[in-house]
């Protein structure tokens, strides 16, 4: 299967909205409009490309917080967005329980996931095992920061998947840092797609800025996953431009000559590189612009006005008996 | 009517749920070929195949963690942590996740799973195969804490938790697998989740307890009775969320109670009942609550009279309760 060229705007597009509507969680933060947020940029490429490669609403994911790229591809809206950014009532991922960006959209199959790192990954193993035992042609996309393949869970996850040749990709988005420490202080092996080999399952590095590259190489995982050859881990290399999270200060543990020397690799300028080659004009890039620029505005207005939660909602629903609808 | 042995009774729930619903299945360490290595699931590989009755690698995070996101797809995994000594490095997975589920989503993600462990000492099992850790789960909204002490409970609560919505810790006293017997009726029925049971009616103190304490709180009052002691005996049985009507009223009745578990003092699950008490029934107390538990040591110690030390037995609770009902 090849990319066609409205596919590509398409992912460019999703790109671009994912920027846009990031960058302005920065400006409310400096506002003091929210409370806090954490930071996708440098990831977009990643995420979308991978979200491309599966079957929207048929394949499942376990995404982790840095994944608004991943999830406004999956049908997450710049709305739902703002409103878990100011922890409004209508906000999907919990109904203002849960820190912004903490993803659940049962529509799109894609799960809730909690804070402690790499949680998620044994969830979608289990996911994974759920499919095999009913002979479905789903797969589950998992996605992890590297700093958090030190942890045991995601070992514990993907041996699980290789043992069972469960349809699993794990997908490591490798930005450099774990907050502040330097992936060299995580793995001693060069890229976390070597620990697969250990663990007996097929492993995998690509450019993590290349969003079309991408897609193919989760494409690809995706096909071996449905033929029944296994679990993949992916690793996707970025540079997280951004600091942590918006109570993070990364001045504090590297250079400002370092980021901006990355910022040249940004991979929105990557694939937009690209789709000038394929036509894509200026005019039309200012109205992809124009467009996002509106749409960041309404939902930002429309988040503002959307009322809180009423305290009493927060007793419940603790239980599945106590879950009211509406 | 037969009379059968609390595995066997935990062995028939898991049996008849895997018959009843497809979505069911076994997992845990050495429970397919083997059959568990305390035999609670003999038979069930055979009768239902690899993929449903699963040896799991040995790595208990994994096995909740896994048994997790199969019930976020549909399934009713029930997974046994072989004994609850081994429970800790789930506890992530238990706590961060499960429990947390349908609030963090506003009941959109339910996780619908049990998840059974052997607990409890006096079987020569030492520090690492006889602790009690539900104290641990009572403190955690969102899961469901439940303790049979008898074959007829451990079936009919079993199968309740299979088809609860929500996770349920379902600890099984090991030293009662085959020492407790009792009556199971042929066929189709549950014990709900949630009501305590009066097991022995009394008018002079209340004993609450729960999984073999309950089993030898039962003996203790045989042996007060003679002496003209008429206790009550109350099996608490699903711990969280507790059935405070009934532990209410009881001591309403007899205006004394003194509770017991295995697991050490401090902390225990002991302290709650205690709580509700002092907080709810304080004038109808006619003594001040009693608890009996383990001494504060990590845990049961391997040597024979070690672990005798460290047990409550039912000669320990009668002498409690001589002493509560002299007050």
């Amino acid at each position: 299967m090849e990319l066609s060229s409205e596919m590509k705007r398409e992912m460019y597009w999703t790109m671009l909205l994912a920027r846009r509507l990031d960058e302005r969680a920065w400006v409310l933060h400096r506002q003091g409009k929210i409370a806090f947020h954490i930071s996708g940029i440098g990831h977009e490429a990643a995420q979308v490309g991978a979200a491309f490669a599966l079957r929207k609403g048929h394949d499942w994911v376990t995404p982790y917080y840095r994944d608004l790229a991943l999830m406004l591809s999956l049908g997450y809206s710049p709305r739902d967005f703002m409103l878990s950014l100011m922890g409004k009532r209508e906000e999907p991922n919990s109904g203002g329980r849960q820190m912004p960006s903490h993803w659940s959209m049962k529509d799109a199959n894609a799960v809730s996931h909690s804070a402690p790192v790499a949680t998620q990954a044994p969830h979608a193993s289990g996911i994974g095992l759920g499919i095999k035992m009913r002979g479905e042609d789903k797969v589950v996309l998992t996605t992890i920061g590297e700093g958090s393949t030190s942890q045991g869970e995601w070992y514990e996850a993907v041996n699980w998947a290789a043992v069972h040749k469960l349809p699993v990709i794990f997908l490591v988005q490798n930005n450099q840092y774990a907050i502040s420490v330097r992936v060299e202080k995580q793995m001693a092996v060069k890229s976390s797609a070597d620990k697969a080999c250990g663990l007996g399952l097929v492993g995998i590095t690509a450019d993590g800025t290349d969003v079309f590259k991408m897609w193919e190489v989760i494409n690809e995982a995706a096909e071996r996953a449905r033929s029944g050859e296994g679990p993949t881990v992916v690793e996707a290399r970025m540079y997280r431009i951004t600091p942590h999270s918006s109570d993070d200060d990364d001045r504090t543990y590297r250079s400002r000559e370092e980021v901006e020397e990355h910022k040249r690799q940004d991979p929105l300028l990557v694939a937009r590189a690209a789709l000038e080659k394929d036509g894509l004009t200026a005019q039309e890039h200012d109205e992809m612009e124009a467009r996002a620029k509106a749409i960041v505005d309404e939902a930002v207005q429309y988040a503002e006005q959307a009322p809180y939660p009423e305290v009493e909602e927060g007793m419940y629903p603790v239980y599945a008996e106590e879950v009211r609808n509406g | 009517m037969a009379e059968i042995t609390m595995i066997e009774a935990i062995r028939q729930a898991m049996d008849e749920e895997l018959a009843r619903d497809e979505r069911v299945f076994v997992m845990g360490e050495d429970v397919g070929v083997r059959g568990g290595v305390f035999r609670a699931t003999v038979g069930l590989y055979d009768k239902y195949g690899e993929a449903r009755v699963l040896d799991t690698p040995l790595a208990e995070l994994s096995i909740v963690g896994v048994g997790i996101g199969a019930a976020l797809y549909g399934m009713r995994p029930i997974c046994e942590i072989q004994f609850a000594d081994f429970i800790y490095p789930a506890f992530n997975q238990i706590v961060s996740e499960a429990a947390k589920m349908c609030y963090r989503t506003n009941g959109e993600w339910t996780v619908p799973m049990v998840i059974r462990a052997p607990y409890g000492g006096g079987i020569g099992g030492g520090l690492y195969h006889s602790q009690s850790v539900e104290a641990f789960f009572t403190h955690v909204p969102g899961l469901k804490v439940v303790i049979p002490s008898s074959p007829y409970d451990a079936k009919g609560l079993l199968k309740s938790a299979v088809r609860d919505p929500n996770p349920v810790m379902f600890f099984e006293p090991k030293k009662g697998y085959r020492l407790i017997r009792g009556e199971v009726p042929d066929g189709e029925f549950t014990v709900p989740i949630g009501p305590a049971n009066v097991t022995r009616e009394g008018s002079d103190l209340t004993v609450f307890a729960y999984g073999m304490m309950h089993y030898y709180a039962l003996q203790a009052a045989e042996k007060v009775a003679a002496e003209g002691i008429d206790a009550e005996v109350v099996d608490l049985r699903t711990l969280y969320p507790v059935d405070k009507a009934t532990v209410l009223e009881s001591v309403k009745k007899t205006g004394k109670a003194l509770v017991v578990h295995e697991d050490n003092l401090t902390g225990g699950y002991g302290a709650e009942i205690a709580a509700i008490l002092a907080e709810e029934a304080f004038t109808d107390l006619d003594a001040p609550v009693r608890r009996l538990a383990g001494p504060d040591v990590p845990a049961v110690p391997f040597s024979h009279p070690l672990q005798d030390w460290f047990m409550v037995n039912p000669e320990k609770i009668a002498q409690a309760m001589r002493d509560l009902a002299k007050y």
